[in-house]
């Protein structure tokens, strides 16, 4: 087929970088359809017209009762029967800062794990525990300093055998900006036994932050930036690759180009045109 | 009231819903640390999220809504309040809530209403607070303090011990008619007296005007009549001290805007210029098919009463300015000025937050709305100083982008009045008037009600909605509803035709209020538009999510008519209205700026150890490192920034100006970008208001050179903070500044398209002695980056590389940074107007833009040896500098105009001394980690890390009689 795919991106109200999400596929050769979400209820809009899903960052709902809370309300709700059925026709699905928020809260991400034999972890933030059964499960909380933060991180790629992150060499580079992106998980071995970390955060070097501020700016354990499910397809992470598909757009451009992120949504693209 | 543990079928009318595991903030913000400030020791303080719901719920859908909405099941809990007490053995506990007074905007109660029902929960309303556990013996005086000064603002907030009441608002009560306001009669006194007691805020002469005008249509006004003339009339709207003919010593001044502003833009010509002065927000040229939209804006007074929702809505209303021309905001900037952070709590006036408490709000403020909305926040400064402690400056600017011609401004005859946003609320009513009065001590509690929470979220909807309806042509004209709500927003569009209006159709939030305050009332977040067909911008409004309301049209008859349903609330003729105002005519003193030189030698006299003083002024609060706050900013969204304002090898370094790539342009040249850099001179404005406009105007155009700015192809804007101008001499100080905003504006051929001018930024403290703020001016200038590859580095790059200095190698000490870490206030020259600096600026371009400039730093202040230390710092390299055979604080720490540093290859030397005859090599950039000048001063790079990132002034002992950072107020 030759048809240029399409990604779909939908703007709850509060989202933004959707823009430049529309950018990084545009650049990767993607054609971008920026939806509000009203749009896709009202079947005005729909996601089977599309090959790729992007749930951009912002603040959906102004992060009202947590960040990405409500929009996974929607996403596990009216719009559970289009997902499932992208789902099944293995559509890539990328969320990004809120985009992962949400996915995380709606239960798509990690998505079925194994747990580990070491089994669930005792030692969450607030020293509490609730999960459903013995079902792995994650979160996005505060960051460990307490605040919004905005800077330039890097980033080691794992699942090697996800479409998105297959073949990227080398740290990437890209910002983060939240405020609740520590990850947390109640088998974090179980994940990582499965090869579903996609990006840890790491020094320059590509060394691991090893937990260290700011290389890891938000205290996620083990260093998680970005997670995918047990499929590959689904890849939620909370820096901004969008924002580094260009040169300019590096901080260290008059010392020394490198880590764009740009391959990452053409692994994405070139998955689905290969149909 | 209390919800116990029913069997099915039990509704519960009031819920009450704890959430936790609190939160322990222990770190330098957190409330045990600020509380220590007013001597309040707590062992621990612990908040809870409190949800309160009101509905006939059963307990099966409160547990549903709890673990659907309220808690994340990986890591949180929830209980009902009744069963939420503190754990005993802990010694003894305090349990004190706060929440939202009713009214004020709630998102997220809002949020948790749609959610719910979304679920299929009858909930009728709902509401958030805080439930904070207070360890440790506190005497009641201290759990009252601990309230008041840390844990809630009594302007939009309450409190009580244990258990507070929602705050759900009042849906009983009945609204109140217009009321007439007869004036007939009335002389002179009980017409002043009648604007003071409603807070119209207007002088008797022009209450006798309207008197008159009322007289001759044989009628009374109505409250709602007065209230928008008010409004319409006040400083904030009209700008009338701008416009006022000023008498002065020297002859009559026939308006500041007039004469100075505007009179230099018209002086230049600039043909970039599409719009200046006329419109929300000034316009000029991008590139052949964009323009760029250009607006800042101060938001003073409400930042005094509550920090975070002052700022916050500070944004949001320069946001709304930008999309008021139809531009799509693209950057934002922000210049804050607090009182000193260390000001002891005994020393601060009744009724005035500490200094602390206004930065930590305002600056949390400032990052919400812009984050949430999704605009980078790309340039800004932070400045403290006595005078602000009780009138702190928060000064919010907003770049947008619009093609060329798409920003339509005539409504037609028949076209519908169109309001886009939210509901309508007693919050915000009279902001205008409120911003143009002197403050006291009981502003706080009478003027709360002029004090809101924006509401990002729905701003960004108008943005999208807005952007949309442009290019798909749906609009004839439109505006924002800044200070004055509804009535300045639709009575500047009804100018020229006149326009009906219906308030019966206008959203509200709860019934209770009078129309005017429907018409008048401020509510952040909404846009007036004229529209001929309103079907499909209510469609367009609709899928964005977006509220939309048809509320009347314009009639071409050139009455403003509002009516509540069959109640005529005003019916007003539009000439009187925005031209009946008679002019102000005020008095100026003498200038008493006092210039001249002074004996240098009493300064330079003073033995100042170099290094010890470069810490002091790298540490000084107004040099040292932002980073902290910036990091809270979103400067990465939109994909377009470029230089951001930490730059550097270790992103910690200062920029000079910053740099975008306007996104949205697809198709135009990617290589073009948008350079904006701030300039500001208070120290010098102490002295001379005349020189500090030059040094402002100057500074800000050599931050936006550095970032690879064209200086003949810049566009200006003005921000003043004054204060009462009917003192003679604070006026005269304002006249001064004005004139040099002119002079300077002309010397450089920089247009200014827009500004702001705050007045009245004093306090009345108890004793009736009026504390004005010292004389601000806030210079942004924006320029066009024809090729962003050329752009210098921030920091120094390569050892081995040249230093080259453009301009004068030494600098004069008056109103400099040195003299305020040293004592501060010596006198001594200011630097005065430099006429070559303009061709300084241009020698700067003309070396960058052939691509010879590998990195630059302006000196500013602090001079020579501050500049080469964060330049040094920025690119983690050494430099040694040689200006004179013999370096004495003028050549180490002097202040001017147009002065550079640069870093040149040594291959390129020919070409820049041909670039930049005036420049000329000083250094070279080493392979050690040393700052050196000459044989005077040599200073690590550590040491000059550590006093750049110092939260605390270093004190420059060796300086004799040193004062902290702050000091040396005249």
């Amino acid at each position: 087929m030759t048809l240029v795919p399409s990604v779909l991106i939908p703007i709850a109200p509060g989202t933004n970088r959707n823009d430049e999400l529309a950018m990084a596929f545009r650049a990767a050769g993607a054609e971008a359809h920026q939806v509000p979400l009203q749009a896709l209820r009202s079947g005005e809009a729909k996601l089977a017209d599309h090959q790729l899903l992007g749930l951009p960052g912002g603040f959906s709902y102004g992060d009202a009762l947590g960040a990405g809370r409500l929009l996974a309300l929607d996403l596990g709700g009216w719009f559970a029967e289009s997902l499932a059925e992208a789902t099944a026709r293995e559509m890539p699905i990328i969320g990004i800062c809120n985009g992962f928020q949400a996915l995380v809260k709606a239960g798509l991400l990690p998505g079925r794990v194994e747990p580990s034999e070491r089994g669930q972890d005792p030692r969450l933030p607030g020293g509490l525990t609730r999960t459903a059964g013995d079902q792995v499960v994650a979160t996005l909380v505060e960051n460990a300093n307490g605040h919004f933060e905005c800077r330039w991180v890097d980033l080691l790629p794992g699942s090697a055998d996800s479409v998105w992150t297959r073949g990227l060499s080398g740290p990437l580079r890209c910002p983060v900006a939240h405020g609740e992106g520590r990850f947390v998980s109640s088998d974090l071995a179980a994940i990582e036994a499965a090869d579903q970390v996609a990006f840890r955060y790491c020094t320059a070097d590509g060394t691991p932050a090893g937990g260290r501020y700011p290389a890891n700016p938000n205290g996620s354990d083990s260093d998680v930036a970005g997670i995918v499910d047990e499929t590959g397809l689904v890849l939620g992470l909370m820096p901004h690759p969008e924002d580094h598909v260009f040169d300019r757009q590096d901080p260290q451009w008059r010392r020394e180009l490198g880590g764009t992120c740009l391959t990452l949504f053409e692994n994405g693209v070139r998955a689905v045109a290969g149909d | 009231m209390l919800v116990g543990v029913g069997t099915a079928g039990d509704a519960a009318r009031e819920i009450a819903i704890v959430v936790g595991p609190g939160r322990f903030d222990s770190g330098p913000d957190g409330p045990a640390q600020k509380a220590k400030l007013f001597g309040v020791r707590a062992d621990q303080i612990v908040e809870y999220r409190v949800f309160h719901v009101r509905g006939d719920l059963d307990p099966e859908q409160v547990e549903l809504l709890a673990s659907e909405l309220l808690v994340d099941p990986v890591r949180q809990w929830w209980m009902h309040r009744s069963e939420h007490t503190p754990p005993s053995g802990h010694g003894r506990v305090t349990v004190i809530e706060t929440g939202l007074r009713p009214g004020v905007t709630d998102r997220e109660g809002a949020e948790l209403v749609r959610a719910a029902r979304e679920l299929g929960l009858p909930v009728e309303a709902a509401a958030v607070a805080s439930r904070w556990l207070i360890y440790g013996f506190l005497s009641d005086r201290h759990i009252q303090l601990l309230a008041d000064r840390v844990l809630h603002n009594s302007v939009i907030e309450r409190w009580a011990l244990d258990e507070l009441p929602p705050a759900h608002a009042d849906l009983s009560a009945t609204p109140t008619a217009t009321a007439i306001i007869p004036l007939s009669g009335l002389d002179h006194h009980d017409l002043e007296e009648l604007s003071r007691s409603r807070r119209l805020g207007l002088t008797a002469e022009e209450m006798v005007a309207i008197q008159k005008h009322f007289a001759s249509e044989g009628r009374e006004p109505t409250d709602g009549e007065l209230e928008t003339l008010a409004q319409t009339w006040s400083e904030h709207c009209s700008h009338k001290t701008f416009r006022a003919v000023i008498s002065t010593p020297d002859g009559e001044i026939d308006g500041l805007l007039d004469t100075y502003l505007r009179g230099a833009t018209d002086a230049i010509n600039a043909p970039w210029v599409e719009s200046a002065f006329v419109d929300n927000a000034g316009i000029v040229n991008f590139d052949n098919r964009f323009d760029i939209a250009l607006k800042a804006e101060t938001h003073n007074h409400p930042s005094a009463l509550e920090p975070f929702g002052g700022a916050n809505t500070g944004v949001g209303g320069v946001v709304r300015d930008i999309l008021g021309v139809s531009a799509k905001p693209i950057a934002l900037t922000d210049v804050l000025c607090f009182g000193p952070e260390d000001l002891r709590v005994a020393e601060l006036p009744p009724g005035v937050l500490h200094p602390r408490r206004i930065r930590s709000g305002v600056i949390a403020g400032i990052g919400d709305y812009g984050n949430k909305i999704g605009v980078p926040n790309l340039a800004g400064a932070i400045f403290h100083d006595p005078s602000y402690t009780t009138t702190p400056l928060v000064f919010a600017g907003c770049v947008g982008l619009l093609p060329r011609g798409s920003h339509p401004t005539e409504p037609a005859a028949g076209d519908f009045v169109i309001m886009l946003g939210g509901a309508v609320g007693r919050d915000g009513v009279g902001g205008a008037t409120f911003s143009s009065q002197s403050m006291g001590a009981e502003t706080a509690e009478i003027a709360g009600s002029s004090v809101q929470i924006g509401d990002p979220v729905v701003e960004k909807g108008l943005i999208d909605v807005v952007i949309a309806a442009r290019e798909a042509g749906l609009y004839s004209a439109i505006t924002d509803c800044g200070a004055g709500g509804l009535s300045s927003a639709v009575g500047e569009m009804a100018e020229a035709l006149g326009a009906e209006v219906d308030l019966a159709k206008v959203p509200r939030k709860y019934p209770g209020l009078a129309p005017w305050e429907v018409w008048l009332s401020e509510a952040q977040e909404r846009m007036v538009l004229a529209v001929p067909d309103p079907v499909p911008l209510l469609a367009l409004a609709e899928a964005w999510q977006v509220d939309a309301t048809v509320i009347g049209w314009f009639t071409g008859e050139g009455r403003l008519v509002v009516n509540d349903g069959d109640d005529v609330v005003i019916d007003l003729d539009t000439s009187f209205l925005h031209h009946g105002r008679p002019r102000l005519h005020l008095q100026a003193a003498a200038d008493d700026t006092r210039r001249g030189p002074r004996s240098p030698e009493e300064l330079v006299g003073t033995t100042i150890e170099p290094v010890a003083a470069l810490k002091a002024l790298l540490s000084h609060p107004s040099l040292r490192s932002n980073e902290s706050v910036i990091r809270t900013y979103d400067h990465e969204v939109l994909g377009g920034t470029v230089i951001r304002p930490y730059d550097g090898v270790e992103m910690d370094g200062p920029a000079d100006g910053t740099v975008v790539v306007p996104p949205g342009t697809d198709g135009s040249d990617p290589t073009r970008g948008l350079a904006i850099g701030i300039g500001a001179a208070m120290l010098i404005g102490r002295h001379d208001c005349e020189a500090m406009a030059w040094a402002a105007v100057d500074e800000a155009i050599r931050n936006a050179v550095v970032a690879g700015a064209d200086p003949d192809r810049l566009s200006l804007l003005d921000n003043f903070a004054w204060g009462n101008p009917n003192d003679p001499r604070t006026l005269a100080r304002l006249v001064a500044a004005c004139r040099g905003c002119h002079d300077a504006a002309v010397t450089y051929r920089a247009p200014f398209v827009s500004g702001k001018d705050s007045l009245f930024n004093e306090f009345v403290g108890p004793d009736g002695v009026p504390d004005p703020v010292t004389p601000t001016l806030i210079i942004t200038a924006a320029g066009i980056v024809s090729d962003i590859g050329s752009i210098p580095a921030v920091g120094l790059m390569a050892p081995g590389n040249d230093i080259w200095l453009l301009g004068p190698h030494t600098g004069t000490l008056g109103g400099s940074h040195l003299d305020e870490v040293t004592g501060g206030d010596r006198g001594g020259h200011v630097p005065g107007p430099d006429p070559d600096a303009v061709l300084r600026h241009r020698e700067m371009h003309r070396a960058i833009a052939a691509g010879l400039v590998v990195s630059a730093h302006d000196i500013s202040e602090g001079g020579l040896a501050a500049a080469a230390a964060e330049w040094a710092h920025a690119g983690r390299r050494g430099v040694a500098i040689t200006t004179a055979e013999r370096h004495s604080p003028y050549e180490l720490f002097g202040e001017g105009l147009g002065r550079y540093l640069i870093e040149v290859r040594p291959d390129n030397a020919d070409d820049l001394a041909e670039a930049a005859p005036s420049a000329r090599r000083v250094g070279w950039v080493t392979e050690d980690d040393r700052v050196r000048i000459g044989t005077e001063l040599d200073i690590s790079l550590e040491e000059v890390g550590q006093a750049f990132r110092s939260t605390k002034p270093i004190v420059a002992t060796e300086a004799g009689p040193a004062t902290a950072a702050g000091g040396g107020r005249r």
